[in-house]
């Protein structure tokens, strides 16, 4: 299988062009087999789960809490599913040409890719300016997480840390998501100068053979890489012990149940008084 | 210094006489066989050692690929039809004599000798950029090199453009899609399938490295004539920098049917605009019930290029395919050159 391909400009030097589309059933095999493999995990190991009583008694200590938790605002939730079109979109037309389904995708492909690079924006300022920053990320205050975390999952009783409002496993996932997101979009936006959009005047001689090589490798990469992370993160999402995680981002919250069996009230801090009336949410009010 | 490449790479010459057996070779080969007809496109890229098949499969003794029949009224001509034979066909002659044209406008007497009507449709573009071997798009790589700021662009496309800006060069793809025709294809599977000849072609919005749909494997084994406008009014009209042999800069083709001094039906196509033969659909519902007159010629000329992006040194383009559209709808003689 290649990796890469190479051609030979007019001075007859070898100049990278992009990369293998082998790396794409390679990403796309890779990624159905995460799933098969952690299904099978989850369907015959024993990994551990919280017993009902100590969940009953967390709640009954809990009283205080709303019945409804709000864990992601409007805002949060329509730039998540915009960005998830905008993603479906750019893959769809990246990927179906090479697998042989063919249409004219250039034009769509970047409007998705515009629609994506302004949701990212979006989101930045506003994870920036309304919601709890760090609480995304991972950095090494979350090794004791992390081994405790590995041993649940391996069927241990283990009291070490639990998440804050976010998982850890979801935190991984978002670190590796910027990355790659970065990257394709960076890259995307210059390629855009090689093809006709209204934006700019056509100019394919922005950068030499050698760095435009480069920038299609690292799009192409960048895109191979989101196809197996979006298998894996639709896989989660709809697995049934996620589907409460996905609930919340349909709807904005979760209960007080969920929020105290799968988060740590330390590290995710609901400041929000008792609902009067438990069956009505109070939606837009921060939990954060 | 230039480099002189004309000696032909080694490749395994099949010349089956079934179109079973060509396409058992194909198969077994994929993407690495090369299928030959007349071979005025592919020596070309052979010598230049652009294209370098490990297997070449002439079809140049597969009987059933050649002559003209009748079918449903109309024509069937086989693939491996010579142009000549095409050209002096009587039945072509008197109810399809925009395709004899067209045919006859093809280079010199010597290629239409040797060149067929399946090798003139399925041809590749004749960008030299792309047949000097650098890595554009339709190379495989990721760039127009005939669409940026230096670019010697002249000959090349001002609609449909979709990263490649190439054209189609070939002179009887216009009038088979004027003529409705249908192209019967072989798929590499073995089985049949019928498509319209304005389908027969690709641009690179849809697939930037061909100018077919065909696929490896596959082969064009007839082109079909109905009878639908057979006899019509027919107008073809290439224009190209010399007269004695040369592609297209712009070509038009056309067939009408009149109801007195009303355009009933009109079937129109333009080629050397684009990377495919380009079927004005919207001048055809335009005019179709108008007078055949100036006016009418006039709005349907301005409507046939709209969108047109000429490129550095092909804006000559827009106005010449502008007259020919008219040309086409009123007759020549009412034509004038205006840019």
């Amino acid at each position: 299988m290649d990796v890469l391909t190479w051609g030979r400009n007019p001075w007859d030097l070898p100049i990278l062009t992009h990369i293998s589309w082998d790396l794409l059933w390679a990403s796309l095999f890779a990624g159905i087999a995460f799933l098969v493999a952690h299904a099978s995990y989850m369907v015959f190991s024993a990994h551990r789960k919280r017993h009902a009583s100590e969940t009953d008694a967390m709640e009954a200590a809990r009283v205080d809490l709303p019945h409804r938790i709000v864990r992601h605002s409007l805002a949060a939730r329509l730039f998540h599913w915009v960005m998830a079109a905008a993603m479906f979109a750019l893959l769809l037309t990246a990927f179906l040409p090479i697998a042989g389904i063919r249409f004219p995708w250039v034009t769509w492909h970047w409007i998705a890719g515009l629609v994506l690079t302004g949701s990212i924006l979006f989101h930045g300022i506003h994870a920036t300016v309304w919601l709890d920053f760090w609480s995304i990320w991972v950095g090494p205050r979350d090794l004791p997480e992390l081994k405790a975390e590995i041993l649940r999952e391996l069927g241990h009783e283990m009291p070490g840390p639990r998440p804050g409002k976010y998982p850890l496993g979801n935190r991984l996932y978002h670190l590796a998501i910027v990355v790659v997101a970065i990257v394709v979009v960076v890259s995307g936006l210059f390629m855009m100068v090689r093809v006709r959009t209204p934006f700019f005047t056509r100019n394919p001689y922005l950068f030499g053979d050698v760095t435009w090589g480069v920038t299609y490798v690292l799009h192409g990469l960048a895109g191979v890489a989101l196809v197996g992370l979006v298998i894996a993160h639709v896989y989660f999402a709809v697995r049934p012990e996620k589907w409460w995680i996905t609930k919340s981002m349909i709807l904005g919250w979760i209960t007080r149940r969920q929020y105290l069996e799968h988060h740590d009230p330390d590290r995710w801090v609901v400041r929000e008084l008792p609902t009067p009336n438990s069956t009505t949410p109070k939606p837009g009010v921060p939990s954060f | 210094m230039a480099v002189i490449r004309d000696v032909m790479p080694a490749f395994e010459l099949f010349q089956p006489t079934s179109v079973e057996d060509a396409q058992a070779v194909l198969n077994r080969y994929g993407a690495d066989a090369w299928v030959l007809a007349g071979g005025l496109d592919s020596l070309d890229w052979l010598k230049d050692r652009i294209k370098r098949p490990q297997a070449v499969v002439d079809l140049g003794a597969i009987a059933a690929l050649k002559g003209i029949r009748p079918w449903q009224g109309g024509l069937e001509i086989g693939a491996m039809t010579t142009l000549t034979e095409v050209v002096r066909h009587p039945v072509v002659r008197e109810e399809y004599s925009i395709l004899l044209e067209a045919a006859e406008a093809a280079a010199s007497p010597q290629i239409r000798n040797q060149g067929t009507i399946g090798g003139n449709v399925s041809q590749d573009t004749r960008c030299w950029y792309y047949r000097a071997g650098w890595p554009c798009y339709r190379a495989g790589g990721n760039i127009c090199y005939a669409d940026t700021p230096e670019a010697i662009n002249r000959e090349h496309a001002i609609l449909g453009a979709d990263r490649c800006v190439a054209v189609n060069p070939s002179d009887t793809a216009p009038a088979l899609v004027a003529l409705d025709a249908q192209m019967v294809i072989r798929a590499a599977d073995g089985g049949e399938r019928v498509v319209a000849a304005e389908d027969y072609f690709v641009g690179p919005d849809i697939n930037i490295t061909r100018m077919t749909i065909l696929e490896p494997g596959d082969i064009l084994t007839a082109i079909r004539l109905p009878r639908t406008w057979a006899g019509a009014q027919f107008y073809f009209e290439k224009i190209r920098d010399r007269q004695v042999w040369d592609f297209a800069l712009v070509s038009v083709a056309s067939a009408m049917v009149l109801n007195g001094s009303m355009i009933e039906r009109i079937r129109l196509a333009v080629n050397g605009v684009a990377a495919r033969p380009l079927r004005l659909r919207a001048v055809e519902a335009l005019v179709a019930g108008r007078p055949r007159n100036e006016a009418t010629a006039v709005v349907a000329a301005n409507l046939a290029i709209e969108g047109a992006q000429p490129l550095r040194f092909n804006a000559y383009k827009v106005p010449l395919m502008r007259n020919l559209v008219k040309r086409a709808i009123r007759g020549v003689e009412a034509a004038t050159w205006t840019s």
